[in-house]
């Protein structure tokens, strides 16, 4: 598998914020690779350096084999971007924005049309723009996004303000694309959406790549001790496993969360808790989520920063 | 690719009644209402105290002037002067008011609209997305211009012309006036207007340092059309040559100042 883009220890400052630091990352064609990183992390940035509408200070940066500050018109019409705040021209209707983005990308008419349908959006390309709901218009960004077939899809935080059901739809649509052949690039800071849809999640903070893989790549990697959730009638007996052989953490949060060296443990501590009068009524190794293991990683980044 | 830019502008203002409203009340006040009130009444104002206040002022025009003004009468001589050189700078001032109130957010109304990530991102060159927005905001005012001198024309022929012996206007000067010297100068202000729209941080900066930028263009450019309506058709012809050079020169600049951070809006300070 090629890759589609690469970053190559990019930085971008602008003026004294660095926004970008040393970056590194790929993305292999035909995957849905996922930025997943705080407000500030650099994911816009990334975006708009990766299709040359901003020049990196430092470092490379490859986009379907291009340079994109120097063959940025092939990148651009290559890629499809839906920005983090998708914006047309209010005046228009749905159909006259996608006809200019039709134009300027030098797709058809027809292209356009079947664009909209695929994102359910062609029932309302009568009306202006300036009365679109938020979904509307997300899903009119996508539309727009797609009109040239691209390659390369960018993705940034496609579901900002969507309620669950539109979010779940658009990304069911970014999944289809996927599976189409295309390459998916997408920024967000909903760790539950990256969770279903991505081949790859590369964490960022504060403009440098905490880590990347896949996610249970990076579970397996970054939250190798097994997890087990433990609930009873008497919760307050759940706290006699702090300390206790093979625990090497626990977490409240009503239920308890208890890290161990070895799952082999559990059965020992099973007995012990009975024993003691604790009435279980949860006893479940739990696989970890990306939001563990994004919480896992700014809590070990935070302990290597603090002294 | 331009004309796609410049017609998504076009349509988008076209549609705003609120924008062209005011655009089209002040073109139709300069080269209609008040060309028709005035030229009626310097036609019917003969032996008044107006009408020697009125010859006054003509006696101040240059001889050559004063012996290519028609008609008998004092009135008719009167309407005849104000019509073919008393009102001539109407004729850059509309379009410069015009194109520099479309021009002051074209730019700077992308980034504020959010619009102009869009136009970062596609493969559009940054020349392109320029004369596009230089079109959009020259158009509007020119075509104002024309419609308007189309009127003007009829209203200076229908109020004027019998009394001179038939259909007179437009004479070589306006002629030379309207498609020489005006769309340079338009093209002037607009080049100005246009790089100081990617500048600025928002759309309201932008219409005040519009009126800074275009108020010595309209004094230049009113002079120069008050100046080559007297003049001989060669100095206007030169005038407008060199409007034309100067305009090209600040238009080819004013694209290379462009860049595509600036429509994302990460870089108004550089």
């Amino acid at each position: 598998m090629s890759d589609a883009i690469r970053f190559l220890s990019v930085s971008k400052a602008f003026g004294e914020v660095r926004a970008l630091s040393d970056l590194d990352f790929v993305a292999p064609s035909g995957s849905i690779t996922v930025l997943l990183g705080p407000n500030g992390a650099g994911k816009t940035t990334t975006v708009r350096l990766a299709t040359g509408s901003m020049q990196p200070d430092f470092g490379d940066i490859r986009v379907l084999g291009l340079v994109p500050m120097d063959d940025g018109r092939e990148v651009r019409a290559r890629v499809g971007v839906v920005p983090p705040k998708p914006a047309f021209y209010e005046q228009l209707t749905g159909w006259e924005n996608l006809q200019f983005a039709a134009t300027i990308f030098e797709a058809s008419e027809r292209a356009a049309r079947d664009a909209a349908e695929r994102f359910d959006i062609a029932h309302a390309l009568d009306q202006e723009v300036g009365g679109y709901s938020t979904g509307m218009r997300t899903r009119l960004a996508l539309a727009r996004a797609v009109i040239h077939d691209p390659e390369v899809l960018l993705l940034d935080e496609p579901t900002a303000g969507l309620d669950p059901e539109s979010s779940r739809a658009v990304l069911e649509l970014i999944s289809e694309l996927a599976g189409k052949g295309r390459t998916i690039v997408m920024c967000t800071h909903l760790l539950h959406e990256a969770e279903g849809i991505a081949d790859q999640v590369v964490l960022m903070d504060n403009g440098t790549t905490r880590a990347a893989g896949h996610p249970r790549d990076l579970a397996r990697r970054y939250m190798a001790d097994p997890v087990v959730i433990f609930d009873a009638e008497n919760r307050e007996v759940l706290a006699t496993l702090e300390g206790r052989a093979g625990v090497i953490r626990m977490r409240r949060n009503g239920h308890v969360e208890v890290a161990l060296d070895d799952l082999h443990r559990l059965p020992d501590l099973i007995a012990e808790l009975v024993a003691g009068g604790a009435r279980l009524t949860r006893v479940e190794p739990k696989q970890p989520t990306l939001e563990d293991l994004y919480f896992e990683m700014q809590r070990r980044h935070r302990e290597e920063v603090t002294p | 690719m331009v004309r796609a830019v410049a017609r998504a502008d076009l349509t988008r203002l076209f549609k705003s009644r609120d924008y062209w409203l005011p655009l089209i009340i002040l073109a139709g006040l300069f080269f209609v209402i008040i060309p028709f009130i005035m030229l009626n009444v310097v036609s019917s104002a003969d032996r008044t105290p107006l009408m020697a206040q009125i010859g006054d002022v003509i006696g101040t025009l240059p001889p050559a002037i004063q012996d290519n003004i028609q008609g008998d009468s004092p009135s008719t001589r009167a309407a005849y002067a104000f019509a073919v050189y008393l009102l001539a700078p109407i004729a850059i001032v509309v379009p410069l008011t015009i194109s520099s109130a479309v021009g002051a957010n074209a730019i700077v109304g992308e980034r504020e609209r959010g619009t102009g990530e869009f136009l970062a991102h596609s493969p559009l060159s940054l020349r392109e997305i320029y004369i596009g927005k230089l079109l959009a905001s020259l158009v509007p005012g020119y075509a104002a211009t024309l419609v308007g001198f189309s009127i003007y024309a009829v209203i200076v022929n229908v109020v004027v012309g019998p009394s001179v012996g038939g259909w007179f206007f437009p004479t070589t000067g306006w002629w030379l006036l309207i498609f020489w010297v005006v769309p340079p100068f338009i093209a002037i202000a607009l080049a100005l207007i246009l790089r100081m729209s990617a500048k600025v941080r928002s759309a309201a900066a932008a219409h005040q340092a519009s009126t800074l930028i275009t108020l010595p263009v309209i004094i230049l450019s009113y002079a120069a059309a008050s100046g080559l309506i007297y003049s001989p058709t060669w100095s206007a012809f030169g005038i407008g040559l060199v409007a034309w050079v100067v305009a090209i020169i600040l238009l080819v600049r004013g694209s290379r100042s462009l860049r595509r951070e600036r429509l994302l809006g990460v870089a108004s300070e550089a």
